[in-house]
């Protein structure tokens, strides 16, 4: 199982280490969304729910451009097939894609956060680091998992495109949802409040929910 | 090896297999000939386990289909349409995937590459290749794990005749697999096969040992 996810999630990087079309892409639509923000709210700067806010949204829409394109190139040259004929474990792509989504998604915040406090946020990022990144940390988890499942679903339709962040978003909302309400409080004007342990539990709890549905029912998405 | 007994497999109303049965033995090769949407593609997918049967008996390397995929799966090679490889790695980079996948090393990764004569070019990406080189990777991909059945859907498509050739040790008669190939071309076709599979819409309308068919029955697939 070590060996197959490892080939998988390393032809994965290198395929868009090749064609540059998911990281990029994620990157410019969430700080392209900031930029955007900066001009319509018509203020610099921005701290507690609203900024919260602003970065979850951000973050949830350019996560789902990385979810659509997950399995396109399986689908499109072949190499879902390729897959299945292997005498192999079919979770192990489930733990490939999730895996290769979560680096998509580090990157995205490794671009995305330091934009967001140097174009919106009022109070200095310093002091909220270590608190959001175990948000972030969570949460990307939780992101990875299920757009992985959804993706797989998606991706054997025809209007996959549409389908994929409509089927996505009412899963994810509870994320941004725990994920806002935990870092607000982080990125309060003086940084005020305290990391809500209870966000984090929900944020962990859901991770684990939908990574024992994802378990059990990808073998079931990849069949004929 | 290979026992079909009432096979029917449907895309939504319409079948694409409709009650094809047939025997084959171990070492065999059953040509398929049959009109573009006879059902030729669909028969070797069902054969490799990437579609289910919809009704009927299927056994393939003495499993039966669809309860015994898994034991089938990495037994047999599969050259379909579709390379089943990724256009922006290289020759190397994909056969070296699917070693890990069948759990080979890459010492089988360069015996094939030269069985190909690919290993000069071996890192390019495939999408630098002419469609004869992408063939060539293709059936060492699907030979790569030295499979017991070869399915093969017009396998010597895009291939210039040295090139048929080259890959002859590889998926020709002298492999000595059992193989299941599709075919457009009678005098070829009928040459290399054992038993014969005549598809029409999804029929059997020619199931008959290789010797007792005339080439006049081929072309009747046709009109």
């Amino acid at each position: 199982m070590k060996r197959t996810v490892g080939a998988l999630l390393r032809k994965e990087l290198l395929v868009e280490l090749r064609t540059l079309e998911s990281i990029p892409g994620m990157s410019l639509f969430a700080v392209s969304t900031l930029v955007v923000f900066h001009f319509a709210l018509q203020r610099s700067t921005v701290d507690g729910d609203l900024a919260a806010g602003v970065l979850w949204v951000t973050l949830l829409f350019a996560a789902m451009l990385g979810l659509n394109r997950l399995f396109v190139a399986d689908a499109e040259q072949g190499g879902f097939d390729g897959f299945l004929l292997a005498p192999v474990d079919r979770t192990a792509m489930l733990l490939a894609k999730s895996l290769a989504l979560l680096t998509y998604l580090i990157v995205l915040e490794i671009v995305a956060v330091p934009a967001f406090a140097l174009l919106l946020l009022g109070p200095p990022l310093g002091p909220a680091l270590p608190g959001l990144l175990a948000v972030l940390a969570l949460a990307d988890v939780g992101l990875a998992i299920i757009g992985t499942l959804i993706a797989a679903l998606a991706v054997q339709t025809r209007a996959r495109d549409l389908l994929g962040p409509l089927l996505a978003l009412p899963l994810l909302v509870p994320i941004v949802i725990a994920g806002a309400r935990a870092t607000a409080p982080l990125l309060s004007v003086g940084h005020t409040g305290a990391l809500s342990g209870r966000w984090l539990a929900l944020l962990a709890l859901y991770d684990l929910v939908f990574g024992l549905i994802a378990y059990a029912v990808f073998d079931f998405l990849l069949e004929d | 090896m290979i026992e079909l007994e009432a096979l029917v497999r449907r895309y939504g109303e319409r079948e694409a297999l409709s009650d094809v049965s047939l025997s084959l033995a171990t070492g065999q090769t059953l040509v398929v000939f049959g009109p573009n949407g006879a059902g030729k593609t669909t028969l070797l997918r069902v054969l490799s386990t990437l579609l289910r049967p919809h009704s009927g008996r299927v056994t393939v390397l003495d499993r039966q289909l669809p309860q015994d995929a898994w034991a089938v799966r990495g037994r047999v090679g599969l050259l379909g349409h579709e390379p089943l490889l990724y256009r922006e790695l290289s020759a190397r980079e994909n056969l070296r995937f699917h070693a890990r996948l069948h759990d080979l090393d890459s010492a089988r990764v360069e015996e094939l590459l030269a069985a190909v004569a690919l290993t000069e070019r071996a890192d390019e990406p495939l999408k630098s290749l002419s469609r004869g080189m992408v063939q060539r990777a293709a059936i060492a991909r699907a030979t790569l794990h030295d499979p017991e059945l070869l399915l093969l859907d017009e396998p010597y498509a895009n291939l210039d005749p040295t090139a048929i050739d080259l890959v002859a040790p590889l998926i020709g008669a002298e492999s000595g697999r059992t193989r299941v190939l599709s075919s457009h071309d009678p005098a070829s076709g009928l040459a290399q096969a054992d038993v014969v599979l005549g598809l029409r819409a999804g029929r059997a309308v020619l199931v008959k040992a290789a010797g007792e068919v005339e080439h006049q029955e081929i072309a009747g697939l046709y009109r």
